[in-house]
């Protein structure tokens, strides 16, 4: 007599405690983790998907370890899902096939700061803001800044191509990575790109970075440093409408200037906010638009007096500039603070991340709340306006019945806005698992196939990070709500 | 230009036998040489420009000096370079950044979007008309520099700059480190074995400031040089007749270089990538990106 089910599990269960062996014998026994508490805890990321399952949790901090447990995996025909703090919002850390978890936290030196080259070998485990923080005194900086910047990794950063406020005139992390030292998903080691210049031969640096763990690991990773600005100014704008403060950024934009940063905060924003931080918002605003200068005096003082028109002339009621580096720091720490503020509204939320062209922004808006408000639910909108990213945060109380389902189709119409509109699906959260479905939206088969194409040649036997960006028959995960809005948690 | 000529373009390509894209031909030698095979040209034309947008879409085949010229109309620019007759797919094919790459970023961050044919004749897109996207996988910076070996580029969305308001250059023998610390992001800094030559710009009031500290340094205002056209991998020896581009790598000199250096498993990579794209390597099969050396 058979038992196929039975039989199944017990031969499922020997292999991974043959796998689980080999894992200690590269790793030793503190560095794996198969406990049901630590497969639980690396089930989630920052996102609102769940229903993930992590097969076995490692945790290298060489180079050669990271390969070993990529061709261990491999060996078992068992994929592996790169992580680093799990801080991502699309589920692209969430595992999915039972896999290796292969988590590079400890992976967390810096390894060389070359000053004179503007350059910096990290490890990809080092948090960002640590990297900034070591930099103090240099003249530099890693310009990516992304509002997790205190917990996400520069590994994450790499895999999610990640952005923040400042990418408006520096540009996201691609154009801050030189070179990386990859494990490929057959344990290979090769460094793609070079510490100056091009590298010989295809892009492959270019390709990887925002590949989401679907192409390797980074292992170490060789940053561009950017010199810190001799002057800057802060400018906080407020308005009698949010339009008033988008057609602003528009016009802004439209008269060539382009500023560090140009950021929009709604008025539940910044009612949350202000109480707490006292970053001066004024509390009757519809909305208030940050604009970061930097450069040289000359070329600063000008911008603000542009600025300053631009402003007047599309409704903005005062025009401030940060007269202390205090008040510049409130300004800041309200709005990267504005996630953590949320819950004294509500205790749930859904953290959209579309991008629309720039020109489109105040008629987009507009939708965005009526779509989200005509459901019965609220919006709060605080978001990268210069480059047209839009961070739809959908705040509701999961316990209210059929209130998820309103907050999923409320998000789905937000993407389709944006497509509509001109724009993409994703500015810097990534596709993940979250947004697969709809990859289609926006691409074609064969636009589809031409990507498959690229992760193919790195993975062909499809082991990293299996389920994810591509929309494919495998499924993985659902997207629900969270509890409440983690501790660090951005957008 | 418009969806018809990618149609006429997509049908001139083809899909079976060997070809290979001609631009302006001022880089031909790069990477090999791809004589004897079919050649076919990439639509020219502005298709549209939307300066309040920064961005702009053009045919590939259109040359660089054509759209710098409608850009510079609306004070906009993009961060690619060509010599005089150099068309905009061919300038991202080589992938060369351009001279005042210290301003205007690499050429790989410029490509927002790039509708393609690929090696079985369908046309597909890489990349988004957003000046922000992380929506699937960066084809658009494989491409760049990618010689058309992946897919043939019709036409493409660009990302714009404003142009700076005043700009001036200065050489002198001095040291490229007292010259670079003496400024904010240069725009070039350009060393020959005894001069070094920089271009400062932005607002008209700090070029003055920064020319005048330049000044002080003993440094004299020159017109922007002409360099030798060959482009080759900086190692830290100047050849002879060679102009060091500080900070990109990059030696410009007379001689055509080595082929380039790389990893035995970068070049599997690599090739790897080719085979997935053009399994009968039919796009410019002469050429070979593993070539280049710089």
């Amino acid at each position: 007599m058979r038992f196929p089910f039975f039989s199944g599990l017990v031969g499922r269960i020997r292999g991974d405690d043959v796998l689980e062996r080999e894992l200690v014998a590269v790793l030793g026994r503190g560095r794996v983790e198969s406990g049901a508490g630590a497969l639980k805890l690396y089930s989630r990321d920052g996102s609102v998907t769940r229903g993930g399952q992590a097969g076995i949790v490692c945790f290298p901090e060489t180079t050669a370890e990271v390969s070993a447990c990529v061709a261990t995996a491999a060996r078992h025909g068992r994929p592996f899902v790169p992580r680093g703090a799990g801080t991502g919002l699309s589920g692209g850390a969430v595992p999915c096939e039972d896999p290796v978890m292969v988590v590079t936290t400890r992976m967390d030196d810096i390894h060389e700061v070359d000053v004179e080259r503007r350059l910096a070998w990290v490890g990809p485990g080092v948090v960002n803001l640590d990297l900034s923080r070591h930099l103090e005194g240099t003249g530099l900086h890693f310009a990516p800044d992304p509002s997790s910047q205190q917990a996400c990794t520069i590994g994450g950063n790499v895999a999610n191509n990640s952005g923040g406020p400042h990418c408006l005139l520096y540009g996201v992390t691609s154009a801050h990575v030189l070179a990386v030292e990859v494990v490929l998903p057959d344990g290979a080691v090769v460094v793609i790109g070079a510490e100056e210049g091009r590298a010989t031969g295809y892009d492959l640096r270019g390709a990887f970075v925002g590949g989401e763990g679907t192409l390797g690991i980074a292992t170490k990773i060789c940053v561009r440093l950017t010199e810190n600005p001799p002057e800057v100014a802060t400018l906080l704008l407020d308005f009698e409408s949010v339009q008033g403060a988008a057609d602003t950024v528009s016009a802004v934009i439209a008269d060539g200037i382009v500023p560090a940063a140009l950021e929009i905060m709604d008025q539940r924003v910044i009612e949350a906010v202000e109480p707490f931080v006292e970053a001066g918002y004024p509390m009757d605003a519809a909305a208030v638009l940050i604009v970061e200068l930097d450069g040289l005096s000359a070329g600063v003082a000008a911008a603000i007096v542009r600025i300053e028109a631009i402003g007047s002339a599309n409704g903005a009621r005062t025009v401030r500039v940060a007269e202390t580096e205090d008040a510049r720091a409130r300004i800041w720490k309200g709005r990267k603070s504005a996630f953590g503020a949320i819950a004294v509204i509500k205790p749930d939320y859904y953290l959209n991340d579309t991008v629309i062209p720039r020109t489109r922004l105040a008629e987009v808006l507009t939708r965005v709340y009526e779509v989200v408000e005509e459901r019965g639910l609220i919006v709060m909108n605080v978001f990268h306006a210069g480059d047209g990213n839009l961070h739809p945060l959908i705040v509701f109380d999961a316990r209210e019945p059929g209130v998820m389902e309103q907050v999923l189709e409320a998000g789905e119409e937000i993407v389709r806005i944006s497509v509509e509109a001109g724009g993409v699906l994703s500015g810097e959260h990534g596709i993940g698992l979250e947004k697969k479905q709809f990859m289609s939206l926006q691409f074609s088969s064969a636009d589809l196939e031409a990507q498959d194409r690229l992760r193919r040649a790195f993975d062909p036997d499809g082991l990293a990070n299996p389920a994810k960006v591509l929309p494919s028959g495998a499924s993985c995960g659902h997207v629900t709500g969270l509890d409440r809005a983690p501790e660090g948690t951005w957008v | 230009m418009g969806v018809s000529d990618l149609t006429a373009f997509r049908n001139e390509v083809g899909e079976s036998d060997p070809v290979c894209v001609r631009g302006g031909g001022t880089h031909w030698e790069v990477g090999g040489d791809d004589a004897g095979v079919r050649s076919v040209a990439a639509p020219v034309g502005i298709e549209a420009f939307e300066p309040a947008e920064m961005t702009v879409t053009v045919g590939a085949g259109t040359t660089v000096a054509t759209l710098s010229a409608a850009l510079a109309e609306h004070g906009q620019e993009v961060a690619i370079d060509g010599p005089y007759g150099s068309t905009v797919g061919g300038a991202l094919m080589i992938g060369r950044s351009p001279l005042r790459r210290g301003r205007l970023g690499e050429v790989a961050d410029v490509l927002l979007q790039a509708d393609c044919v690929g090696a079985d004749g369908a046309v597909f897109t890489a990349g988004g008309p957003t000046v922000k996207n992380v929506t699937g996988y960066d084809l658009c910076r494989l491409l760049v520099g990618s010689l058309g070996t992946l897919a043939l580029v019709g036409r493409v969305i660009l990302r714009t700059r404003p142009l700076p308001e005043a700009f001036a250059w200065m050489s002198g023998a001095v040291s490229t480190e007292e010259v670079v610390d003496a400024l904010y992001r240069p725009a070039t800094v350009l060393w020959d074995g005894v001069e070094t030559t920089v271009r400062v710009e932005g607002d008209a009031q700090d070029v003055d400031e920064e020319v005048g500290r330049l000044q002080t340094l003993g440094m004299a205002p020159t017109v922007e040089p002409a360099l030798p056209t060959e482009w080759d991998r900086w190692t830290g020896v100047l050849p002879p007749g060679g102009v060091l581009e500080v900070g990109a790598g990059v030696v410009h000199q007379p001689d055509q270089p080595e082929s380039g250096t790389v990893s035995v498993g970068v070049r599997a990579l690599g090739e790897r990538v080719r085979d997935s794209f053009d399994p009968a390597r039919r796009l410019n099969p002469g050429r070979d990106p593993h070539r280049v050396s710089a």
